[in-house]
């Protein structure tokens, strides 16, 4: 399998804005799905992916419209069908570099099983999930990530199930790479697109995005002024878990369970404090990371996971090398003409 | 078929039904009888009726595993009505089976297994063998377990082994009956079994024996000779209708240039043109067993958008999960191949039977005026030519297109005559003209056929967006405008209609007006066209048009309903295509013929039909 075909030269002279379709942007003033936008705008230019080069598939929501709004090659499709969109995509023309977009509703309820699957089989696509936790465009049901007791239009005595995470599910089905972003840091969010394109297999980004028509603030707990500093950990592979008001906080492994530790308090100094290894393949750490919630932990965000591993896409090229290298048949008339045959004069 | 004393028999064909316990090796037992006489020049129709179960209890009717072939010195076009020899292994085969024996055929029973329990098993109360149920037929009550293993004593193989070789046994005194030299089987069993030298003694010595004891114990009445059919020279293999269709899909793909890309998910009677094609990874085929319908026909709906030939394959259920994936190849004006292998329905219904209840999902299964091309072949062999215009069509005219094959060609086989893939038309890449406009108009079309030009991921400066919502003419920007939207709907509507001036016309087989004209689809083409022929033989004015192209229709359909004073139209289903034509034209006598049995017409019922409307 070789490097993406890109063409470096002309894809640098470009720049944010020429990654802007001609159309009207159609998001309610002040939805987090601006700020994404404009950071995706912002990453591509650097990737090195020529514009032609650049696929935005989508399914059915809010988040779905994304691709219209960028200038690059662009499908929307249907209700929580993009992951499988994506991988014909991908599979057809390996070089293409693919991203596919997502709400929380169509990535974990309607389409659940495409997107395991996608990222079972770890094809080199990348996937943005939205996650509103909230149905925005069908105004205002919950969501699968809805928090369990959520008053919603169809849930006016609150929600009875338990939210999926989204990056349990994903490590669950082996993701190889995990990462999650909020809207509000655009910074954050176009150096994650980054590293999602540079990884080798099925990426996926959450995105804690704000829908403020009917789930408003639901991530404040994370995103708002007050609480950001106790409930933002950025990881960084290789450096140390802290968080906190100038990092006066750590992360420590205490038998089983993560816990909470401040530096300087009980003689913990920046040692005791884990540092992340996104590369390591086992997940358990990954699967901790994922899970941890305010108020009593931080919500991890940066690149929880990223492991290489062979990609579908990758297996199957050399499957076809391989087959094409054996082949005795090589043409419809060879085929024809292969086993038993006989002649009638 | 007129048998005399005398010990060998001149027939113009014969339909022979093999029948045994799922494990005891029919369908291979078949399929090499059919192959030799292949060989030998015959014409030949094959169909194997194999149980849903992978293995149900031995010894039990539900296991039962038959294979029927029709071996003719004449044109053969179905695998029979009835079975001129039965070869039963078990008690549970020939109760199942006894009902395709004709009066007076020719019985061959396994004597060694019409014991107490195996009666039982079969749900028998008393042994047919003795009770006088079997008077009307030739029995021909042979030891074939017992003396296979006489015969292989000493090949160095256990019981369960050499029991195993019975079927071998059966397959030796057929040889016999019907004149075949071995010769071809024998060098069969010395390569399939090359690695392991005592399946080979023990399966040619099998097949020798059971030769050797239909030549020496006159058991049997007499043989029979088959001439070699009057057929077109050439060179021919055998073909099954599910492989037929994978390898047309393979010509159309190496004709345009492209990869194909297949995406399915396994389901009964497809899943044989996914197992075809995955062994194809020397000729760049993709294929991918997705995770469920819906995915499938998704990944090839992203494929096509890649520019790929792309391809996905169900039955009836599967296709019933694939509506809203074709509506959205409908909408984005993408070529897909569908490739519905109809079997009987609703719901799980009969997954191994064979049906044509699919038309209406065919031409109607998607929501809003979603129209799409819709093909039927008419034979195994007939599946590769179907396959290759269906993707023909569906590049060339921006579409998506169902192709309805059925349980009954997927599995049945036939001699078929190599086609010159050279010859085949060609396939045109409807890519974007030279000085197309920038930024590129996803919906601008081609004035002769109205097909949207493919513009693929990859090439600079045709970057664009397209998707399920409704589009503004040429542009392809998102419209809610109302007149844009009824001008859409009806520009999909007239590309699709339009691909009528790009088929041939319909044809008439047999009379060319008169009396009564069948008219059928898919795959009862063998069953009516020997119904009408053998009728006009007998002096009747019945002609059949048989259709390929079920929408659009061609051309002169109307004018070919127009020459005959009834319509029959003859289908597996309670009269789909039967009522479609009446609304399409209205003013013509059209009557209709169904069977909805799991089961393909047989010759004698059709042409019972017509003779009703003929002197009715």
């Amino acid at each position: 399998m070789g490097e993406r075909a890109v063409q470096v030269s002309d894809a640098a002279k470009l720049t944010k804005d020429d990654f802007a379709s001609d159309q009207v942007v159609r998001w309610c003033p002040g939805c987090g799905d601006y700020a994404i936008l404009s950071a995706m705008q912002k990453a591509l230019p650097d990737m090195g992916v020529a514009r032609e080069d650049l696929v935005f598939v989508s399914g059915i929501g809010c988040a779905a419209r994304f691709p219209y709004y960028l200038s690059t090659y662009g499908f929307h499709t249907i209700h929580g069908r993009g992951p499988a969109i994506a991988t014909g995509v991908k599979l057809a023309n390996p070089a293409l570099s693919v991203w596919e977009i997502q709400g929380d509703g169509d990535a974990l309820a309607i389409g659940g099983n495409h997107f395991i699957h996608a990222l079972r089989r770890n094809i080199d696509i990348n996937i943005l999930l939205f996650n509103n936790e909230i149905y925005g465009l069908t105004k205002g049901q919950y969501s699968p990530t809805s928090q369990q007791g959520l008053i919603t239009r169809s849930t006016p005595h609150g929600s009875l199930e338990r939210p999926f995470s989204a990056g349990e599910v994903a490590l669950g089905a082996q993701a190889t790479f995990f990462a999650r972003t909020i809207d509000t840091n655009p910074k954050l969010m176009t150096g994650i697109f980054k590293a999602a394109e540079a990884h080798k297999g099925t990426s996926l980004v959450e995105v804690l995005q704000n829908c403020i028509i009917y789930n408003d603030k639901t991530h404040a707990m994370v995103t708002g002024k007050e609480h950001r500093d106790d409930h933002q950990l950025h990881l960084e592979h290789g450096k140390p878990m802290l968080f906190g008001a100038d990092n006066c906080k750590g992360l420590r492994l205490n038998g089983l369970r993560l816990e909470v530790v401040e530096i300087g308090r009980d003689g913990i100094t920046e040692a005791d404090v884990m540092v992340h290894d996104a590369h390591d393949p086992d997940p358990t750490l990954h699967q901790m990371l994922v899970r941890l919630r305010p108020p009593e932990f931080p919500m991890a965000l940066g690149v929880i996971r990223a492991v290489a591993a062979q990609t579908y896409d990758e297996a199957l090229a050399q499957q076809l090398a391989d087959g094409q290298a054996r082949a005795r048949v090589r043409s419809v008339k060879e085929l024809l003409h292969s086993g038993e045959t006989w002649e009638v004069s | 078929m007129s048998v005399t004393a005398s010990h060998k028999v001149e027939l113009d064909r014969v339909v022979v039904r093999f029948a045994g316990d799922s494990g005891d090796g029919m369908q291979l037992t078949g399929s090499q009888f059919t192959y030799t006489s292949a060989l030998l020049g015959n014409d030949i129709a094959t169909l194997p009726d194999f149980p849903a179960e992978i293995r149900a209890p031995q010894g039990t009717v539900e296991g039962v595993s038959g294979f029927q072939v029709q071996i003719g010195a004449v044109d053969v076009h179905t695998p029979g009505d009835e079975a001129d020899v039965l070869v039963a292994m078990n008690p549970a085969a020939l109760r199942s089976n006894l009902k395709w024996l004709r009066p007076g055929g020719q019985l061959i029973v396994d004597l060694d297994d019409f014991e107490s329990r195996n009666l039982k098993r079969a749900g028998y109360a008393a042994d047919p063998l003795e009770d006088g149920s079997l008077e009307g037929y030739r029995v021909t009550r042979a030891p074939i377990t017992s003396l296979t293993k006489e015969a292989l004593k000493g090949v160095g193989l256990g019981t369960k082994d050499i029991v195993r070789c019975k079927n071998m046994f059966a397959l030796g005194v057929v040889y016999w009956l019907f004149n075949r030299d071995p010769a071809k089987t024998l060098a069969f069993i010395a390569d399939k079994f090359r690695k392991d030298p005592a399946l080979v003694e023990a399966n040619t010595k099998a097949l020798q024996a059971g030769y050797h004891y239909a030549e020496t114990v006159e058991a049997l009445p007499s043989s029979y000779h088959i001439a070699p059919a009057r057929i077109a020279s050439g060179s021919y293999r055998h073909i099954a209708g599910n492989q037929a269709t994978a390898w047309g899909l393979l010509a159309a793909a190496e004709r345009l240039g492209s990869e194909l890309f297949y995406a399915s998910y396994p389901i009964t009677p497809a899943s044989d043109i996914l197992h075809e094609l995955s062994r194809h990874r020397g000729m760049g085929v993709l294929t991918f067993q997705a995770e469920d319908e819906i995915a499938a026909i998704c990944a090839a709906v992203g494929a096509s958008f890649a520019g790929t030939l792309a391809v996905t394959a169900s039955s009836g259920p599967g296709i019933a999960l694939k509506g809203e994936g074709m509506g959205l190849a409908v909408m984005a004006e993408l070529p897909l191949v569908i490739v519905d292998v109809q079997r009987a329905g609703p719901s799980t219904g009969l997954p191994t039977k064979t049906e044509q209840a699919d038309f209406n999902i065919a031409l109607h299964g998607r929501n809003g005026e979603s129209p799409v091309i819709v093909l039927a072949a008419s034979s195994p062999a007939q599946c590769f030519e179907a396959a290759y215009t269906a993707a023909k069509l569906a590049i060339e005219h921006m579409t998506p297109v169902i192709l309805l094959t059925d349980g009954y060609l997927a599995n049945g086989t036939e001699p078929w005559r190599l086609p010159d893939v050279d010859a085949m038309p060609d396939i045109r890449r409807p890519t974007p003209p030279a000085d197309t406009a920038v930024p590129f108009q996803p919906y601008l079309r081609d004035p002769d056929t109205l097909a949207r030009f493919w513009a693929t991921p990859g090439t600079p400066g045709l970057e664009h967006r397209i998707g399920g919502l409704e589009k503004e003419d040429v542009a392809g920007d998102i419209s809610y405008d109302p007149a844009n939207h009824q001008k859409m709907v009806n520009l999909r509507a007239e590309k699709v209609a339009r691909v009528a001036e790009h088929i041939p016309e319909q044809d008439i087989r047999c009379e060319q007006s008169g009396k009564v004209l069948v008219v059928g689809w898919g795959g009862t083409y063998g069953a009516l066209l020997t119904a009408v022929t053998e009728l006009e033989v007998e002096g009747e004015s019945v002609g059949l048009a048989h259709f390929h192209h079920l929408n659009p229709l061609p051309s002169n359909t109307e004018a070919v309903l127009s020459r005959f004073e009834h319509i029959l139209v003859c289908e597996l289903n309670s009269g789909q295509f039967a009522r479609h034509l009446r609304s399409l034209f209205p003013g013509h006598d059209i009557r209709q013929f169904n069977k909805i049995q799991g089961l393909p017409f047989r010759v004698n019922e059709v042409k019972e039909k017509i003779m009703g409307l003929c002197h009715g």
